[in-house]
């Protein structure tokens, strides 16, 4: 029973990657990077943190981005790096996900006093400017570790999604399919979990992609200036020791772009699926192409 | 009128709120810093400033420490910033303040007026040439972290190709007296870190403004004009143009803490003397005075806008006012 359900969906999937190129696009870099992020060591040649090159040698075959000024392999570092970016991104991106269901769904069900109380909480999370907030907490933390990271992106970035999925929740609420059930007598949990929740799976997956997004950047910004912990692997660290070390003005550009570009790939691969997820919930956005127009003009 | 008292409400208990966490947050840290930081300070001030830091930090056997914290927030007494040469606060942030709202704003209202032009373009020519290469461009131009297109702007711009200056608001050791060289002077170490703010930015701005206006185009009312021979430009700005902006308007006030909070790290990378890189040099220096009042101020300032831009909204939209 449960089997063919699934490959149903995968089916779904795929014909959905083929017609959308961002989609493909989207998941081909994300499907990389996860294999970057589970096996590290297959791809950096020689130990990241090993301080024992040349330092500052420029583009080798050996050392295809060349040496840190402190005699790292830039290529290494950026490989190992991945594994943290990438963490935040799905950590962040599930927890925020599930706060903003919880949130959302329970304001927009229950209704009267709930929704009041929980829609001020949310709104007021959403407005106050989050990103001084971050680096003010990771101030007093010192030297954030992988969760405390974790944690401040998530109380700070599930506010957005709560506040659409109440939207779109409360749209379905008095739909009659929903009606039924409650004149069913089935139970709140049933309702909200089987009836209420499946239907909006599409913008639940492109919150996850932008609270994603979000926790890739707040994190390398956090790292950047040093609020992170400094001696782990991450592009934002990259970033961190190249800017300290003046790598653009020591003709180094490679050790603080290449990093950059990294996020940059990442948030890519995020912001095309989320943007592909927009498309397929409002059919408007979608591309006109030349074939679709034609048929319209005839 | 209920509107206006609604917003109003809103704002006071997001200020509380505000208010609340930059009064608890130095207290509910593991490992208490601020009693680590006290004491290290301890001997170095006068007693005076030491009890201004305690209030600010929320510790110490003061009675009523919520109430003089609070009146010393409201009066702007924020205490001494001991990073910055024991000046007050107030007068160590006045200082920062014109270049981030000159910076900053300038860029802010520059790369809404863009994209929104650009978005509203591109959607009125659907499947036109700027439909098909906007969104996907600024889709990723989106993802870039906001300072390192400051990096790559400084790499580029200053140091190849020897164009801009590559740091601080103006020349060290020009005089700061006002003349035209002066002036141009500024001009010049700001087109970097604007340019870096509206390349960013600009983006969110086009796509919204673009989806609202795939939505009104398609309603009656612009069939109607357009039936009735309206010249094309007429409908764009003045039929379909306003209406897709109202929804915007509402977005520039959410995204403003955004751009303030990008703005913080390229106000880094550039060394520019505005108050996010105040905030960074604090929080490096650990004033934490200097630092929660900072973090009060920026706060303030994008609620202060938000309730702005809903009260705008409401005026020119009249079906808002009735809505929640």
């Amino acid at each position: 029973m449960k089997r063919p359900h699934l490959l149903r969906l995968l089916a779904a999937a795929g014909r959905f990657l083929r017609r959308d190129k961002k989609a493909m696009a989207g998941s081909i870099i994300l499907f990389v990077l996860l294999v970057i992020t589970a096996f590290p060591s297959w791809f950096t040649p020689d130990d990241p943190a090993a301080e024992i090159y040349s330092p500052g040698m420029a583009l080798s075959w050996a050392h295809p981005l060349g040496t840190t000024s402190f005699g790292q392999d830039v290529f290494s570092q950026l490989m190992a790096g991945t594994r943290q970016s990438v963490m935040i991104a799905l950590v962040v991106g599930f927890l925020c996900t599930i706060l903003s269901v919880a949130v959302g769904v329970t304001a927009a069900y229950s209704g009267g006093l709930v929704d009041d109380a929980l829609s001020l909480v949310t709104d007021v999370i959403l407005v106050i400017p989050t990103f001084p907030l971050i680096i003010v907490i990771a101030a007093y933390t010192k030297s954030a570790s992988f969760w405390t990271i974790v944690f401040v992106l998530v109380v700070t970035g599930w506010s957005y999604g709560a506040r659409q999925l109440r939207v779109q929740a409360l749209s379905l609420r008095n739909r009659d399919y929903l009606l039924a059930a409650r004149a069913r007598g089935e139970a709140s949990w049933y309702i909200i979990s089987v009836e209420l929740i499946p239907p909006m799976t599409s913008l639940i997956v492109a919150n996850f992609l932008g609270a994603a997004l979000y926790a890739v950047l707040a994190a390398a910004g956090l790292q950047f200036v040093g609020l992170g912990n400094v001696n782990t692997e991450s592009w934002g660290t990259m970033l961190y020791w190249a800017q300290n070390n003046e790598a653009l003005q020591a003709g180094l550009p490679l050790w603080a772009l290449a990093p950059g570009i990294m996020i940059a790939v990442l948030g890519s691969a995020l912001a095309l699926l989320n943007y592909a997820f927009d498309e397929v919930s409002n059919p408007a956005l979608r591309p006109v192409t030349t074939k679709r127009r034609k048929k319209a003009a005839a | 009128m209920r509107f206006l008292v609604r917003r109003l409400g809103f704002l006071l208990v997001a200020l509380w709120a505000a208010l609340t966490v930059n009064f608890f947050i130095p207290r509910l840290m593991p490992g208490n810093p601020a009693e680590a930081i006290l004491a290290q300070f301890h001997g170095r001030l006068n007693p005076a400033a030491l009890k201004a830091i305690e209030v600010a930090l929320g510790i110490g056997g003061h009675q009523n420490l919520l109430t003089a914290y609070l009146r010393n927030t409201l009066t702007g007494n924020f205490g001494i910033s001991f990073s910055q040469g024991n000046d007050t606060v107030s007068s160590v942030i006045s200082k920062a303040l014109p270049w981030s709202i000159g910076l900053v704003g300038i860029s802010t209202i520059l790369g809404f007026l863009l994209g929104t032009g650009l978005g509203a373009i591109a959607a009125w020519r659907r499947g036109g040439v700027l439909d098909n290469v906007l969104p996907p461009t600024f889709i990723i131009v989106s993802a870039f972290p906001y300072f390192w297109v400051g990096l790559l702007s400084i790499w580029f711009f200053s140091l190849t190709l020897n164009w801009f200056p590559t740091l601080g608001g103006y020349t060290a050791t020009a005089n700061t007296a006002f003349t035209w060289g002066f002036a141009g002077d500024v001009l010049s170490h700001a087109v970097l870190p604007a340019f870096t703010i509206v390349i960013t930015s600009v983006g969110g701005w086009i796509l919204t403004m673009r989806n609202n206006m795939i939505t009104v185009v398609a309603e009656d009312y612009v069939k109607m004009a357009r039936a009735k021979g309206l010249r094309p430009r007429r409908i764009l700005w003045q039929y379909a143009g306003r209406n897709a902006l109202l929804p915007n308007l509402t977005g520039f006030a959410m995204s403003l803490g955004f751009v303030i909070s990008g703005a913080i790290l390229v106000e880094y990378v550039f060394n520019y003397p505005g108050v996010g890189f105040l905030l960074l040099q604090a929080v490096n220096n650990e004033d934490y005075p200097l630092m929660q009042a900072l973090f009060f101020l920026i706060t303030v300032a994008v609620l202060v806008a938000i309730f702005i831009s809903d009260i705008a909204t409401a005026l020119l939209d009249p079906r808002t006012r009735n809505n929640r």
